[in-house]
């Protein structure tokens, strides 16, 4: 049997409409194995929500399937923990409210101390010690979108799927939530599926990122791999890094050429969503093609 | 000027607030006793008969049968230093009318919540039971609960429990059409943050639309219970018997004006009353954003 990865999204097409509507996105092929994280980038409009949410079970493809753990999916599970972009964090709960909604939901069979002892853990996970009684009005939004992770981390998923989770964040707040997602991610070894429009973030988290082209009729373009190892990927000097900005020049020449252009592009070169281009522009910057000989040997 | 003052600029604006209801309040009351006040001399000769129907006072011209402030104090004294007495089926405290008559309207209140919660949950989480309720809602929402008396007697054969029946109705649409509406409008998100959490139906009811449609279903009930207090002098004007409806009814045809405007005044305290206490139950469900 061949591989398969743990989140294996085959075929995947959504129309809002009838059947004669054009696909918002169509032919989406690719996968994510187990401790993987992915980024899906791309612009406003070209369905990226939606693949999350049929990701996550609450909207269903018009054609293709999602494949988790050798299983369709077809609805929510506890399996895969959604971090929502609104936080989406119950008003009238307190955060330990809120957390052990969650906690009581994937093990009914808890008492109430068992329930809040879990969720006071992942709570202190998130550095909201102290913050247990608060309401989500009287938090920061740095501090709701916490509350969230904690939320999503606290019934142990297999996986994380993120929307764009920082986006309603202040620039300082979002730093320092990647680096503790990040930080969290590495020690349990999690995986997770996120999306973004944002390069930086990509670069910083990704170990591989979905290119996905503008809409109506988006296509997965191609998948970097972020050959940046995880232990060198540094929030304040991700900067000097040898392959950062090949990375991040050749995300951002997609997102602000190829995506718009790329139906010419794939007819001149050929393009099979099914085996799709993995591409490594952080290696070409330290290892430079063997044609191009450096100046400094050419003596 | 003034509205973003410190808080000691609040607490004189509500002092000077107070001071102006006083003033209103001895305005009214002054103009009132020189409205009443007693004519001087004796007035035209009257015809005996017609004296005895009026009262001895009003016939002799030298005090009108709207009684003085001093008057109404009077009254209202009598009433409060025993509200509870019952000498005889036609006079009774007037607390023991108002209770008769509160008692209707928490029975009548309370059963229709049984009945419009539910059923306004299962509207506003069904659109199809929407659509089906919602000509016959529509329709009997605009009536008025009076209306329905005639049918209550002829069909129930019993006086009091045709008033409740009529509190009944004149209750249950605004709890029906909040509930529905506060339910139909349960953020998506939170609906989605329990599908992800594999929340089984009744406990995602329970847990997240119950609280987050409370404080709009709590407004419905807000307006139910000012509704069915309007309503229930109304209703025990025309059933009789007892209630704080009959006893303005009864001062009305002994042509006790005092005693009406006690029951006025204690009426509108108990309506403030029901009010206030649906306002602060509430404040305990509603949640900041």
């Amino acid at each position: 049997m061949e591989h398969r990865p743990l989140i294996s999204v085959e075929g995947l097409a959504r129309r809002f409409g009838d059947a004669s509507q054009p696909a918002v996105f169509e032919d989406i092929w690719f996968g994510v194995d187990k401790g993987e994280f992915c980024c899906l980038i791309g612009h406003s409009g070209c369905g990226k929500t939606t693949i999350l949410n049929v990701l996550a079970g609450l909207d269903s493809p018009s054609e293709g399937a999602v494949i988790v753990d050798n299983r369709e999916i077809d609805g929510p599970s506890l399996d895969r923990a959604v971090i929502f972009q609104g936080h989406a964090l119950l008003p009238w709960l307190t955060v330990m409210g809120n957390i052990s909604f969650a906690v009581s939901s994937r093990w009914p069979s808890w008492d109430r101390a068992k329930v809040q002892d879990h969720a006071r853990r992942f709570i202190d996970l998130v550095g909201l010690k102290g913050a247990e009684n608060k309401r989500p009005a009287q938090l920061s939004g740095g501090m709701k979108q916490r509350v969230g992770i904690a939320r999503a981390l606290s019934i142990q998923p297999k996986m994380l799927l993120m929307d764009e989770p920082f986006s309603a964040l202040d620039a300082l707040t979002r730093g320092m939530l990647q680096d503790e997602v990040l930080r969290i991610c590495a020690d349990t070894n999690q995986t997770v599926f996120m999306i973004t429009h944002d390069v930086d973030e990509a670069i910083l988290l990704a170990d591989k990122i979905v290119l996905m082209t503008n809409g109506p009729g988006a296509k997965i373009a191609e998948i970097v791999v972020n050959t940046m190892p995880r232990n060198e990927r540094h929030r304040n000097d991700l900067h000097k890094h040898p392959q950062y900005y090949a990375i991040r020049n050749h995300l951002v020449e997609f997102l602000v050429n190829r995506s718009r252009a790329f139906d010419q592009e794939i007819a001149e070169a050929g393009y099979d969503p099914r085996r799709l281009k993995l591409v490594k522009p952080g290696l070409a910057a330290v290892n430079p093609p063997a044609e191009v000989v450096p100046l400094r040997h050419s003596s | 000027m003034g509205n973003t003052g410190p808080k000691d600029m609040k607490a004189s604006l509500g002092l000077r607030a107070g001071l102006l209801s006083l003033l209103i309040f001895v305005a009214i009351v002054g103009i009132w006793q020189i409205a009443t006040m007693p004519t001087a001399g004796t007035g035209p000769a009257m015809d005996p008969e017609y004296a005895k129907l009026v009262g001895a006072a009003a016939a002799t011209g030298s005090k009108s049968a709207m009684p003085t402030p001093a008057d109404i104090g009077a009254t209202i004294w009598h009433h409060l230093l025993d509200p509870f007495y019952i000498r005889g089926s036609n006079d009774k405290g007037i607390g023991i009318q108002l209770a008769y008559s509160l008692g209707r309207v928490l029975l009548g209140f309370g059963l229709a919540a049984l009945v419009a919660v539910p059923l306004g949950f299962l509207i506003g989480m069904s659109p199809l039971v929407y659509r089906a309720l919602d000509p016959f809602i529509q329709i009997l929402k605009p009536v008025s609960p009076l209306a329905w008396m005639p049918l209550a007697l002829y069909t129930i054969k019993d006086s009091a429990i045709s008033s409740i029946f009529v509190i009944f109705i004149c209750s249950v649409w605004p709890m029906l059409i909040n509930t529905a509406f506060g339910v139909g409008s349960v953020r998506k998100e939170w609906l989605n943050v329990a599908r992800t959490l594999e929340v089984g139906p009744f406990r995602t009811a329970f847990k997240v639309i119950l609280p987050a449609a409370a404080p709009t279903i709590m407004t419905g009930m807000r307006i139910s219970v000012g509704i069915a207090w309007l309503v229930i002098v109304a209703a025990e004007m025309l059933v009789g018997g007892t209630g704080i409806g009959y006893f303005v009814w009864n001062e009305w045809n002994n042509l006790s004006i005092a005693n009406i405007v006690t029951a006025i005044l204690l009426i509108g305290l108990v309506g403030l009353a029901l009010d206030q206490g649906l306002a602060y139950l509430a404040k305990l469900v509603t949640y900041p954003e």
